[in-house]
């Protein structure tokens, strides 16, 4: 476990909540977060299923308001398509027949938010996304259509798709959901190496916390509108996460894993970007 | 045989002003259906398109018994069922129900007014089964502007659009107005498809609308190269399709259709060719 090496500098948080509040239909989801992410700091967001963890992301994408409080990206209010923001979303089937290349979907990343036919600057243009797909080992497939790639592979291009704009804000909501144990590791070491060579801050939202456990500086674990922050030996602790599920849970620790025991961790439903339903 | 496939005085007939409208008309009609069509198919909106045209259908029919140009009703109805089907059928799953229903109650309803109404009966038909006799100068003239607003936007709108209809939740992160785009394609659905029901017919816009896209996503995953495909394929079916029909004096919807589909076949065949080199997929 790395202490946050950066924190000790005197620098603008990469990402900022204050007091933040977010309520939906109603029920309010979690209340005074307070959390401030230093650039090139690693936090896996953990919790059950509609403890708040893809709504958190939202916030930050400025795709949902919070209903008291502040948060700022790189210093400025959240807000939709803010560019210091690269996100990378869960691997989903996609359609075998989607007339869209590896390249496409890493060049979406880049400028598919921009208007007009980009003619002008192709070059430069692919210069960026052929340095994305190296750097995410996917220049092979670069060029294949994306659904017909394998999770793994789909995956490897997101990171790209999300890395190409040069972000310093990396949101990742469950990438490594359906993706066996190598294509887990592949891309949390892509994740983890980004972060370390352009010191790029990480919020990572899994429901396993072990494939990222060597690399995360902080935990935010969220359960009921209850939450705890830090690092994770201090959360990720029998004693904490009893108190966070108000019920007896047992944190063992098996050589490099941690097993958590008695939070009956349903299995997980979708929870896509554009859907309504809080996570 | 002889009677389906013949070129007997071709030339006099593409020397006749009507048949010129339609072919102008038809290229027109070829590249704005083309360029629609790879983000047609890229959004599963298949039935959405087919359920536009049926709508084109009940507003030409309305337009028809109520003393209206029959081409305006179409627009009209066309816009219309893309905006309900935009609004209502936002999610995949909901929206195959809607545009059922909602088509289904069109039909019905055109129908209807087909049967109210009593003047020429080659106006009714060709509502459904289309006709290039329907192609006027004014037709042209409107379908030019359509044209030219549909290339308008797609040359503003292209990388969002395309990002909305093949990766919509990244799209969304990205700040890209996903809900607004939709409905923005959807009149250019409506309008495009309302200016293809004249010609083609409201039961086979599918051929123009659909069949171009699908053909060229069978050969190639790079959307440019699926658009220039597309554009090719739509010309191809009806500037052949057109030209095709007029020495056996058949409807036009026939060829066109059957253009298409050789199209997608041929694409198919090629897509299966390929499969089975190992080297295809980096290709």
């Amino acid at each position: 476990m790395t202490a946050p090496t950066t924190t000790s500098r005197i620098t603008t948080p990469a990402l900022s909540l204050r007091g933040a509040q977010v309520r939906m239909g109603g029920r309010t989801l979690w209340d005074g977060l307070d959390l401030d992410i230093a650039p090139g700091e690693f936090v896996a967001v953990l919790g059950p299923n509609g403890s708040g963890k893809t709504t958190l992301v939202r916030v930050l994408l400025g795709l949902v308001e919070l209903a008291r409080g502040e948060v700022r990206i790189g210093g400025r209010p959240a807000r939709r398509g803010a560019p210091e923001i690269g996100y990378v979303p869960q691997q989903k089937a996609l359609d075998p027949d989607l007339p869209l290349r590896g390249r496409d979907l890493v060049g979406l990343g880049l400028d598919g938010h921009r208007l007009g036919l980009g003619i002008r600057g192709r070059r430069a243009r692919r210069a960026r996304v052929d340095a994305a797909l190296a750097a995410v080992g996917g220049s092979g497939y670069a060029d294949a259509p994306v659904g017909r790639l394998s999770g793994g592979e789909q995956q490897r291009l997101r990171v790209a798709q999300a890395l190409v704009g040069d972000p310093a804000v990396l949101l990742c909501d469950e990438p490594l959901l359906s993706l066996d144990l190598a294509h887990q590791r592949t891309v949390t070491r892509l994740i983890d190496e980004r972060r370390r060579a352009a010191d790029t801050a990480v919020l990572f939202v899994t429901h396993e916390i072990n494939p990222v456990l060597p690399m995360v500086d902080r935990v935010l674990y969220l359960v009921d509108g209850r939450f705890r922050i830090g690092p994770p030996s201090e959360v990720m602790t029998s004693a904490v996460l009893s108190e966070l599920y108000r019920t007896d849970v047992d944190v063992l620790r098996l050589r490099d894993r941690l097993v958590v025991v008695g939070t009956e961790e349903h299995a997980h439903c979708d929870d896509p970007l554009v859907g309504e339903e809080p996570a | 045989m002889d009677t389906l496939i013949s070129f007997d005085g071709l030339g006099e007939l593409l020397a006749l002003p009507f048949v010129q409208n339609a072919l102008v008309a038809c290229a027109v009609l070829g590249l704005v259906a083309g360029l629609l069509t790879p983000l047609i198919v890229a959004r599963g909106m298949a039935f959405a398109v087919h359920g536009t045209a049926e709508l084109a259908f009940t507003g030409g029919a309305a337009a028809l018994l109520t003393g209206f140009a029959v081409g305006i009703g179409a627009v009209a109805g066309a816009v219309l069922a893309g905006l309900v089907f935009g609004v209502l059928g936002l999610r995949h799953r909901e929206r195959d129900s809607v545009i059922g229903v909602v088509l289904a109650f069109g039909l019905g309803l055109g129908v209807l007014m087909l049967a109210l109404y009593d003047g020429r009966a080659s106006n009714k038909f060709g509502l459904l089964t289309g006709s290039i006799v329907a192609v006027d100068s004014t037709n042209i003239i409107v379908l030019a502007v359509v044209a030219v607003l549909v290339v308008g936007v797609l040359a503003v709108l292209y990388r969002p659009l395309l990002f909305a209809s093949t990766d919509p939740d990244v799209a969304v992160a990205r700040g890209v107005p996903v809900r607004v785009l939709s409905l923005v394609f959807a009149v250019l659905i409506g309008l495009t498809t309302a200016l293809a029901v004249p010609i083609v017919g409201a039961i086979l816009v599918l051929s123009v609308m659909i069949a171009p896209g699908a053909a060229a996503a069978q050969v190639t995953a790079s959307p440019v190269r699926a658009t220039l495909l597309a554009v090719l394929f739509a010309e191809v079916s009806l500037v052949g399709g057109t030209i095709l029909s007029l020495a056996p004096g058949l409807p036009v919807s026939g060829y066109v259709a059957a253009l298409a589909f050789a199209c997608y076949l041929g694409c198919r065949v090629v897509a299966s060719v390929r499969a089975r080199v190992p080297a295809a997929r980096s290709s």
